[in-house]
């Protein structure tokens, strides 16, 4: 079981506010993501539910348990960090081995549980091996072997993939989804990548300036999202803005529209344009647009639409897919 | 042409530095060689550089003075003290490294500045000290004095040791279910055993060697070797030749021991900088 409640958490560094007023449910078994721009409080949200930071006020419950004033020692969490921060001392098998050495089980049946672990993140060739002896995909392997040994209540990840490479990446951002759908433990997981975000959450925590904008699924987030934040943030390329007269229009402070509901045209449209850089994908192209008094907008097209740089185009929303926001920023509905 | 100039002033240095390394050790040598003379030797004008090689100094000064107990002393005040401050400072540089606060700079300091004042100030109140507390010419009394000494110098080595090891090591072993002690135990430690090396013989090597505590506050029973030498300069007027015999037999464990851990203790002396 790791079901994970915060309740109206704090945290201050020396008078500096980083984390406001967040209160939270995690569902047992879910996989939830905390995304949100650098520095907007992620990894002090994270460190929180871990016990490696005290909460200014508030409380956080592990499975209905008040644990606030627990160690993270004793949480029962396990943790994967941006760094790995493997043991570099120990060779492979002792570094996973070393939450069941804390825990005091048996040596036969640790080893075997090392062994089984091995076995999934395909170590077994490399146990004996010190990690200054691996490569970051291995030591990553390494750091989840590590988590998943003593079945832990729930897994933090901290950006655990932002020291590989693309490639690297997409792979075990699958894996670590696999691993999920396996074991089907509650995973908390931080990153500023919005596509990672999307691809792997069952839910997503929208954060800025550390607060919550919104918590939902990856889909509500797309579609409803509760404020222009929000709308900016989740969905890429980034929703285009537009304001005054093309606002007014919509009774609306400012009007988003996503590049994929941007509708493109040589003949005809609602806002006169001139394109500016094209970057073509292959599947699909992305066109820069530079129109008349407003910012610059994103229009996603297919492939083989031919728009070179400095046509004079039109741009039109499909109407039914136009995001509508007051002066503060929260959607309209 | 070029190569040339170089080829001499590589040579100009080698000499330079076997010059300034001769002048260094040329008091411990001649110290040495001055231990082997006969008495009239010793005090010859112009001296004699070559000794008759007699080993009648240093069984006059075994004859005269106990050299092991000597030795034993200063071996259980020099590790003894070392130890302890390793016990005490372990701890206390893993708060300061890696959960720093305002103050922890200004702390640091303090104890720095504690070698900066001079110990004849406090002599007298911490003789007083001693003797009311029975601690006046005991081995434990001089490792209290010897840890209290080094620990400034263990706490400022050991800190900016641990503060080349990433936070984050520490903190996985504190999720991984590492209650403090384990932590020390099973992760600190182990990663700074080349730190703690340096700390450790370098203390080893200062305490040995720290002579105005260990001869003011013994007589005999726990007298180490530095007040053994000093004993050799004393009412019977000085005889040269067996004062050197006493210093090369004080000096000689020490010197052996820094010469098979020079490496260590480079690199400890630099503080981290040089890997
Ligand atoms: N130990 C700390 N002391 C002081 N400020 C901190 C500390 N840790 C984080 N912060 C500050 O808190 C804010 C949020 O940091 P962090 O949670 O690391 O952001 P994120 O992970 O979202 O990039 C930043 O402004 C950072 O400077
Ligand atoms: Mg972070």
């Amino acid at each position: 079981m790791g079901s994970i409640a915060l309740e109206h958490v704090n945290k201050a560094f020396g008078g500096h506010q980083v984390i406001s007023d967040v209160s939270l449910e995690i569902e047992d078994g879910a996989f939830v993501v905390f995304v949100g721009p650098s520095g907007c409080g992620k990894s002090t949200l994270l460190r929180l539910i871990a016990g490696l930071e005290d909460t200014t006020s508030g409380a956080i419950l592990l499975d209905g348990v008040d644990v606030t004033d627990q160690g993270p020692a004793h949480r029962g969490l396990a943790m994967v960090f941006q760094s790995y921060a493997l043991y570099p001392h120990m060779t492979v098998r002792q570094n996973i081995a070393f939450p069941l050495k804390m825990a005091n089980i048996e040596k036969p049946v640790a080893d075997k549980k090392v062994d089984a672990a091995a076995r999934v993140l395909n170590l077994t060739d490399y146990l004996d091996r010190k990690p200054r002896q691996l490569s970051g995909g291995q030591r990553q392997r390494v750091a989840i072997g590590r988590a998943i040994v003593r079945e832990p209540k729930a897994f933090l990840f901290d950006e655990p993939l932002s020291n590989l490479d693309a490639a690297l990446r997409v792979n075990m951002r699958i894996e670590i989804t696999e691993l999920h759908q396996q074991l089907k433990t509650t995973m908390v997981y931080v990153t500023h990548d919005q596509v990672e975000s999307m691809t792997m959450a069952d839910k997503i925590v929208v954060l800025n300036a550390g607060q919550v904008e919104q918590f939902g699924s990856p889909m509500d987030l797309y579609k409803t999202p509760a404020n222009k934040f929000v709308a900016g943030f989740i969905g890429s390329p980034k929703m285009n803005f537009l304001a005054g007269a093309a606002a007014d229009k919509y009774s609306a402070t400012t009007i988003g529209i996503r590049p994929e509901h941007m509708r493109i045209s040589r003949e005809s449209g609602d806002w006169p344009g001139r394109v500016g850089v094209a970057e073509h994908l292959g599947s699909d192209t992305f066109l820069h647009v530079h129109v008349d008094g407003a910012e610059l907008q994103t229009v996603r097209t297919e492939g083989d639409k031919d728009f070179a740089p400095g046509d004079q185009v039109w741009l039109s929303p499909d109407p039914s897919r136009i995001y509508r926001f007051d002066r503060g920023g929260l959607a309209l509905r | 042409m070029a190569r040339e100039v170089t080829l001499q002033r590589k040579l100009t240095f080698t000499a330079l530095a076997w010059l300034v390394a001769f002048l260094l050790f040329f008091p411990i040598l001649w110290t040495i060689l001055t231990s082997f003379k006969t008495e009239a030797e010793a005090i010859a004008s112009p001296p004699t550089i070559i000794p008759t090689w007699t080993l009648e100094n240093y069984f006059e000064v075994q004859a005269r003075s106990d050299y092991f107990r000597h030795f034993f002393n200063s071996v259980w005040i020099s590790v003894g003290s070392t130890l302890i401050a390793l016990l005490i400072g372990i701890p206390s540089a893993w708060a300061m490294a890696f959960t720093p606060t305002k103050r922890t700079k200004d702390v640091l300091m303090w104890m720095l500045s504690t070698k900066m004042m001079p110990a004849v100030g406090v002599l007298v109140p911490m003789y007083l000290i001693f003797r009311d507390t029975g601690l006046l010419d005991t081995v434990w009394g001089l490792v209290i004095i010897l840890t209290l000494i080094n620990l400034p110098i263990v706490i400022w080595m050991l800190y900016t040791y641990f503060r080349e090891i990433p936070v984050d090591i520490l903190e996985a072993a504190r999720m991984d279910g590492a209650i403090l002690w384990k932590e020390l135990i099973f992760v600190l430690v182990p990663m700074a055993v080349p730190g703690i090396a340096s700390t450790l013989l370098l203390n080893i090597i200062l305490a040995w060697n720290e002579a105005f505590w260990t001869i003011n506050l013994t007589a005999s029973k726990a007298a180490p070797l530095t007040a053994f030498i000093s004993s050799f300069s004393s009412p019977q007027g000085l005889f040269w030749a067996k004062l050197s015999a006493a210093s090369t037999l004080a000096i000689a464990p020490i010197l052996v021991l820094g010469w098979l851990s020079q490496r260590q203790l480079v690199r400890g002396l630099t503080f981290g900088a040089v890997k």
